[in-house]
């Protein structure tokens, strides 16, 4: 356990040793390299921040107006049907659209239920196995510059389904 | 696409607000969230810079030449279309790679960079190319390897045994992936036809 967290510590520092350490050993101009990728990760960001505010403000209008959990409510007897228990569908439905509104709901459960328990641990493998699909799909084909988007959504959302069908599976055993 | 889940958000959104009540918290969130993007996007300047940084000079000495040839195979078997030698093949190694270690302040960069040179590959320049399509479904899929964050959280909200679920997501995230790899497969096929 502590070694797991000491290595992810070590990972950012070890990878950036190892880069400007085999730069000095092969003679590369590493601080000129640096400055020069350091630009185009700059214009990246820049070119991003209207989507970002775009998405964010139709997200938060989302949230706060209380659209998430009907949203929710109406998923839940579907969900329950696949052995899914109700007090996470919130969470799998706000982890689709934003990781910092999905990570306050993980914490509300752990502090209710406790890791350990069921939910708590049902709760860790949901989180390792998905991902934000609306906001990496608007701010990666912002950056492609492009509109129709074909069968990227359905594929993202058939993994997603397949990670917390598996989830569920899986934390049963560990009841 | 992107146009109607956006029109959605907000329209819903503010209906809904309408109808529960909430719209007072609707007007406040709609101001607070451009606050948020823009503090998100300062904090990303920096991480992104520096990422995108050592990338290049991950890249000028070689490293990510021999790490891309390391997972050539991955990369064709998902993308058959790419040319070889193109510098995409690079920046689709790099995201996958800092990903799966979750450096995921890493992944992102590098992600944006592919989808940029994948836009200059496609012929069609409204619509997704198939390879846009692969690289996000196995994006979103997120294969990781130790999910560093909800490890963190366990042990702060006092679990007797914070790692015993790695495993299990390993095994989770690799099934989720394996589905979003067959579906990309499969959806190319079909596209061909």
């Amino acid at each position: 356990m502590t070694f797991l967290l000491y290595l992810s510590d070590y990972m950012i520092p070890f990878v950036i040793f190892y880069v400007v350490g085999y730069g000095i050993l092969t003679k590369t101009a590493i601080f000129d390299e640096f400055v020069k990728g350091a630009k185009d990760g700059f214009k990246v960001v820049v070119d991003i921040l209207p989507t970002l505010i775009g998405l964010m403000v139709g997200i938060g209008i989302m949230r706060a107006s209380g659209a998430f959990d009907i949203l929710s409510n109406l998923l839940k007897p579907l969900m329950v049907l696949l052995q899914f228990p109700a007090e996470l569908v919130p969470l799998v439905i706000v982890k689709m659209f934003s990781s910092s509104a999905a990570t306050s709901l993980v914490i509300d459960i752990f502090k209710q239920y406790g890791p350990d328990s069921y939910l708590g641990t049902l709760t860790s493998i949901l989180m390792s196995c998905t991902e934000t699909i609306f906001y990496t799909m608007a701010v990666y084909f912002m950056a492609a510059k492009v509109k129709k988007t074909r069968y990227t959504l359905l594929g993202a959302l058939v993994a997603t389904l397949s990670g917390v069908v598996i989830s569920t599976f899986l934390a049963s055993f560990m009841r | 696409m992107l146009n109607y889940i956006w029109g959605f958000l907000i329209i819903v959104g503010i209906v809904v607000g309408v109808c529960t009540g909430n719209i007072a918290n609707v007007s406040d969130a709609a101001l607070n969230s451009t606050k948020e993007a823009v503090t998100l996007c300062i904090t990303m300047l920096g991480i992104m810079a520096l990422w995108t940084g050592i990338m290049q000079v991950a890249r000028a000495t070689g490293i990510i030449a021999s790490l891309t040839r390391g997972i050539r195979p991955v990369i064709r078997l998902l993308f058959p279309d790419l040319p070889k030698e193109h510098i995409v093949n690079e920046y689709i190694a790099s995201n996958m790679i800092a990903n799966i270690l979750g450096l995921g302040w890493a992944a992102t960069p590098m992600g944006l960079m592919a989808m940029k040179e994948l836009a200059t590959l496609n012929d069609n320049k409204e619509r997704a190319s198939c390879d846009m399509c692969t690289f996000l479904i196995i994006n979103i899929s997120s294969l990781q390897l130790i999910p560093v964050n909800i490890i963190a959280y366990r042990s702060q909200y006092g679990s007797v045994k914070p790692t015993e679920i790695l495993g299990v997501a390993i095994v989770a995230t690799l099934f989720s992936t394996i589905v979003g790899v067959i579906f990309s497969i499969v959806a190319r096929k079909r596209g061909r036809q």
